[in-house]
């Protein structure tokens, strides 16, 4: 066995057993300090699970392409929202008046193509300008989030559709349509980032972009379509929850952005770039979901929850060093 | 000789570009609305800039030895509810070194994972994010705080008391930056902190204390976050435990409006109370010209990514990005 084969197996793997610690850990906690007499395992719970995870997970997939890119978008929460609001509102305007339920098709177009457009803007500013990701997206943050409140203030939007809702709701072999939408664009974006050019250039422009610049590879672009993939995925979040829900805040989506960092960390991707994957991610979502079902099944607030994801991550950072070759300079930020 | 003045145009422009955007917004917004340029107008929008302004001080350090802080928000939230509810058990009197030495051990953890351990400050300060504030719900137990007793204490003077005229927040602001901008700029532990940051394996190799340098920006940072959590705490005298949220940004957006490099190694205190300045004019302008108080977020966006642009458009003496 090669010297580093073991780390970085257990590195793949540690999403896994950090899964099965937390199953184990909160089925037995769950016996003693549960007030439900429902086990914790039980399929019904689990199925929940991945469906309440859908949300996050998807904007986690694009995430996960980005920073694999060696970029960040920290604007997924505002454009969550406008999408959000594109899709509800774009259905009581007057001009789809007449077409009666043909008009979710168009509702869910329009607000996919606003969150595509949004997505794609980040990118071409961060190609065009050469200004950090960080920096641009921290800043569309504000932009796109005062444009959700210039458009109704500080009242919710709301629209119900009940065909919307009764698809939204519907579930298919068991497993409720915003899961399977989870599963489908994971599958997806898994596809993309091991069996495609487009894939195999945005681990190599994370790794080295001088180097993949010298390969021919045109950068620009490229960074562009990945920002415009999560502005997309970003939008198709918010019209997988919000066909359920039929109503909006202005303040929805509001740190999602760092949910979603912190999945796609605890899935092993290297904030750096150039390393990560899909799969990882996927196990990340589930972890962070996982954790805080379990956290309340047990009885613990959201306040427990939110200190147990921080100090975790700190945790997993500090893990990882130390499976990393020692010595080993990384770049910093 | 054309172009050269193009050149030389440009350095001015990319140099002192902040003041000069400074410069042509409050004329603007003064020919908008003469009110704009009252006393009592300046004096009230710096005093509400004071909180923001007194954090990025210290956010400014730990992004010039080339590390991020995104745990401001949640911090200043925690002092702001620590110190109020101190405030009936204990006293004000001790109550406020008591916040300060909570607040700095929350500063001095981050400052060792970042420093000590070389772990990425970008998610160390996420983890923190997330982790103080879930500290501070449990703390207070998911209750806003009051104070019990609001008009009988001395506590309310840094928030609203005034000196000589001038609110007391502004003193504070002022002091602050006055002091913390001479140790940056004068003193051997400014110069370390610029030196860290602007390549931290040359720094090393010259004998700095790298891993002491960038400890001690967080223990600033934690500081000034503290004092802006008294101010706030003084200030409304209760308070709900999400006040600093989403302050984080806010404040790096001033720092990097300042002109400071994410990549460490530049800005300065006095550019950053300008950023500072500037995003709080920018509120108070569009709102007394008419406009709805949301589009502030929408010019900011604009305004961040033109300023930092411009900056790096100087540098690389080109204005499109080479990037195929």
């Amino acid at each position: 066995m090669k010297a580093g084969t073991l780390s970085k197996a257990l590195k793949s793997g540690a999403i896994w057993g950090f899964i099965v610690l937390e199953l184990i850990f909160f089925s037995i906690a769950g016996e003693y300090l549960s007030l439900s007499d429902k086990a914790f395992m039980d399929w019904e719970n689990m199925l929940l699970l991945l469906k309440q995870s859908a949300p996050i997970g998807i904007i986690a997939m694009g995430m996960t392409i980005v920073m694999i890119n060696g970029n960040i978008d920290l604007s997924v929460g505002a454009t969550y929202a406008i999408a959000a609001i594109v899709l509800l509102e774009s259905m009581t305007w007057p001009i789809f008046a007449g077409l009666g339920d043909m008009v979710i098709p168009v509702a869910w177009l329009l607000a996919l193509l606003v969150g595509t457009f949004l997505g794609a803007l980040n990118g071409l500013i961060v190609w065009k300008t050469g200004v950090d990701a960080f920096i641009v997206t921290l800043g569309s943050m504000l932009g796109f989030r005062g444009i959700v409140f210039m458009f109704n203030g500080e009242n919710p939007t709301s629209h119900l559709n009940w065909t919307l809702v009764d698809f939204a709701e519907a579930e298919f072999l068991g497993l409720a349509t915003a899961s399977w939408f989870l599963l489908a664009v994971t599958l997806v974006i898994w596809f993309v980032m091991t069996k495609t050019v487009h894939g195999r250039n945005a681990y190599a422009i994370g790794d080295n972009r001088d180097a993949a610049v010298n390969a021919g590879i045109r950068v620009g672009p490229h960074i562009m379509i990945n920002f415009a993939i999560i502005g997309f995925l970003a939008a198709l979040s918010a019209v997988v929850f919000y066909s359920e829900s039929g109503s909006v805040n202005p303040n929805d989506g509001q740190l999602y952005e760092l949910w979603v960092i912190t999945a796609v960390v605890l899935g092993g991707t290297k904030i750096t770039g150039g390393a990560g994957s899909v799969i990882g991610t996927f196990g990340g979502v589930i972890a962070i979901q996982l954790l805080r079902k379990g956290l309340g099944h047990i009885g613990a607030d959201t306040s427990t929850v939110n200190l147990v994801i921080g100090l975790i991550l700190i945790v997993v950072l500090i893990l990882d060093r130390q499976l990393n070759v020692k010595g080993k300079e990384e770049l910093k930020v | 000789m054309a172009t050269l003045t193009k050149q030389q145009i440009g350095t001015v422009l990319a140099k002192q570009g902040i003041l000069i955007a400074f410069a042509v917004f409050m004329v603007a917004f003064t020919l908008a609305n003469p009110k704009f340029i009252s006393i009592d107008n300046l004096f009230s929008v710096v005093r509400s800039s004071a909180i923001l302004g007194v954090m990025a001080l210290g956010v400014t350090f730990v992004v010039i030895s080339g590390n991020l802080d995104l745990s401001v928000g949640s911090m200043m939230s925690f002092s702001t509810i620590v110190v109020l509810d101190l405030h009936d058990k204990i006293g004000p009197a001790l109550a406020i070194p008591a916040m300060f030495a909570m607040t700095l051990c929350l500063g001095a953890f981050i400052g060792f994972l970042v420093g000590y351990l070389r772990l990425n400050s970008l998610i160390v300060t996420l983890g923190m994010l997330s982790a103080i504030h879930g500290l501070t719900l449990t703390y207070s137990g998911g209750q806003n705080m009051d104070i019990a007793d609001k008009e009988g204490t001395w506590f309310s003077v840094f928030g609203q008391g005034s000196a000589l005229g001038i609110p007391v927040p502004i003193l504070i602001f002022v002091a602050l930056a006055a002091f913390l901008g001479i140790m940056l700029a004068k003193t051997p532990f400014g110069r370390k902190v610029y030196a860290v940051g602007g390549n931290g394996t040359a720094a090393t190799f010259s004998g700095i204390r790298r891993a002491r340098t960038v400890f001690a920006c967080y223990i600033i940072s934690a500081f000034c976050v503290a004092t802006a959590g008294l101010i706030q705490a003084s200030r409304s005298l209760g308070s709900q435990n999400t006040v600093g949220q989403g302050l984080e940004l806010e404040v790096l957006a001033a720092v990097i409006l300042g002109g400071a490099s994410l990549l460490g190694g530049s800005g300065a205190i006095f550019k950053t109370v300008i950023g500072v300045l500037i995003l709080g004019f920018i509120q108070n302008g569009l709102l007394l010209i008419g406009l709805q108080f949301y589009v502030q977020f929408v010019v900011t966006w604009v305004i961040i990514i033109l300023a930092v642009w411009l900056d790096i458009a100087a540098k690389r003496g080109k204005l499109w990005s080479p990037i195929a």
